[in-house]
């Protein structure tokens, strides 16, 4: 599995692994934001949760089509399937290095962000915090999505299309906890509401992954 | 006799070619005699002639969830027993689904703008609705871009299984997100909660005439698939030959 994680990780920051390409395209998206809504920090300030958090979503759907296409085109994936490791271990690992390419970067860039769009700085650590226990969830079920869509040849509006649906929970209670926290409020049960999914999803996505892989390998 | 039996696909077929005559009529009287019935009913103190709209609002949006149930039993059946039937069932039933929920939204913009005065309203039943609309579009969609009919019943089962629990997560995160505009439950049993008799069996007889015409869809969109199913297996075998 750690064999496989970091052949993942190192072909994905190789040149043309499009390593960064989210995080790229999350500050694209905070700089038009300003140039539609207008600079007043009034405007920006209420509406900076949701877009960080529906940034995030995006910017981890541009890489989703990664996780199993490259694999699938030059038969590595076939090797997978045939490997000692269940098939839902490497769909878990896979994601996971989905996580550790795009989600992570962007945890880490997402301060910087957050000024951009005004965000108070009472909400950051909350900004922070929901990412870190969200966005796993939309890489495993990125992930899903992917393995649903390997086989088609154009796969990626449909992907969107499969993909953004399922994320709407995670993307409820992580803006909600955002916005909580800007405005001081509580914000412990969306956080456990969201933790919740963020886990569920973790534990049973892989084997509807793996199930779509099997069948798609077939 | 078992119900399996009609997992055949010769015996679904010769079994809904006489069903499928009493489906219609029930259906086409059901809708119309449903909807002409609650046409007639006095109009209501509150809402005057817009509450007639109930009777195509409540049962499409009835059929709406309880379609995508449909699919759900019809895509575990297929998994599970792997009968082509209930895959091909599940395939047809998908359209009518999003059909309906796109009148119970409609029918609900048009009852909302003289009720609430906005045409939209990002309230958790409107919300959840449109969620699953999308839900049904990505189903749809998937269906459609799978050529090999059997990956496209399994995959579109599992996404099918996936989208329930979240079509269903989704329904109740929504409410965490903003408060209500819609009412409750429409056949609320609660004392002082229930609608009069008046509207209440009119309701009643065009929930049964879109139930009736829901199946005579879904039995003829059936018999269309498993007959362009054979279709394909014919080409294929003169293409062999």
């Amino acid at each position: 599995m750690i064999a496989l994680l970091r052949r993942d990780l190192r072909l994905a920051t190789r040149a043309g692994g499009g390593f960064g390409l989210g995080v790229a395209f999350f500050l694209i998206l905070c700089t038009l934001v300003p140039f539609g809504i207008g600079p007043d920090r009034g405007a920006l300030a209420p509406v900076a949760p949701g877009i960080l958090w529906v940034g995030a979503l995006l910017s981890c759907l541009l890489s989703l089509d990664r996780i199993f296409a490259l694999d699938h085109e030059d038969g590595s994936l076939d090797l997978l399937a045939t490997a000692p490791l269940p098939l839902e271990g490497a769909v878990a690992v896979k994601a996971l290095a989905h996580w550790i390419t795009t989600g992570l970067p962007l945890i880490l860039a997402a301060p910087v962000f957050g000024v951009l769009l005004q965000l108070p700085g009472r909400a950051m650590p909350w900004l922070l915090a929901s990412l870190l226990i969200g966005t796993p969830a939309l890489s495993m079920l990125g992930a899903f999505g992917a393995a649903i869509t390997v086989g088609l040849r154009r796969g990626g509006m449909l992907l969107s299309l499969l993909v953004l649906p399922l994320y709407i929970p995670t993307l409820i209670f992580g803006a909600e906890i955002t916005r909580r926290g800007a405005e001081g409020a509580g914000t412990a049960t969306p956080l456990l509401f969201l933790a919740g999914i963020t886990l569920a999803v973790m534990a049973l996505i892989p084997f509807a992954a793996a199930a779509a892989l099997r069948v798609n390998l077939r | 006799m078992s119900i399996w039996e009609y997992a055949n696909p010769t015996k679904f077929m010769r079994t809904t070619d006489r069903l499928l005559p009493w489906l219609v009529v029930g259906a086409v009287i059901g809708c119309v005699a449903g909807v002409v019935w609650g046409f007639l009913t006095p109009e209501d103190f509150r809402q005057g002639s817009t509450v007639k709209i109930v009777f195509l609002h409540v049962p499409a949006a009835m059929m709406a969830i309880n379609i995508w149930v449909m699919m759900l039993i019809a895509s575990l059946i297929w998994i599970i027993r792997r009968h082509h039937v209930s895959a091909l069932a599940a395939k047809a039933a998908a359209p009518i689904g999003a059909v309906m929920t796109l009148i119970a939204l409609a029918t609900g913009a048009i009852w909302g703008q003289p009720m609430w005065g906005t045409w939209w309203e990002w309230d958790p039943r409107l919300t959840s609705f449109l969620i699953l609309f999308l839900f049904y579009v990505g189903y749809i969609a998937l269906w459609s871009a799978i050529e090999d009919p059997d990956s496209a019943a399994d995959l579109t089962g599992v996404l099918c299984l996936v989208g329930s629990v979240f079509a269903l997560l989704s329904r109740y995160a929504v409410l965490f997100w903003n408060q209500g505009l819609h009412q409750g439950a429409s056949l609320s049993v609660a004392p002082g909660e229930r609608m009069s008799a008046v509207y209440r069996y009119p309701l009643y007889l065009s929930m049964l005439g879109f139930f009736l015409l829901f199946l005579a869809l879904l039995v003829i969109r059936t018999r269309t698939e498993i007959r362009r199913r054979r279709l394909a297996a014919l080409q294929a075998r003169e293409m062999r030959a």
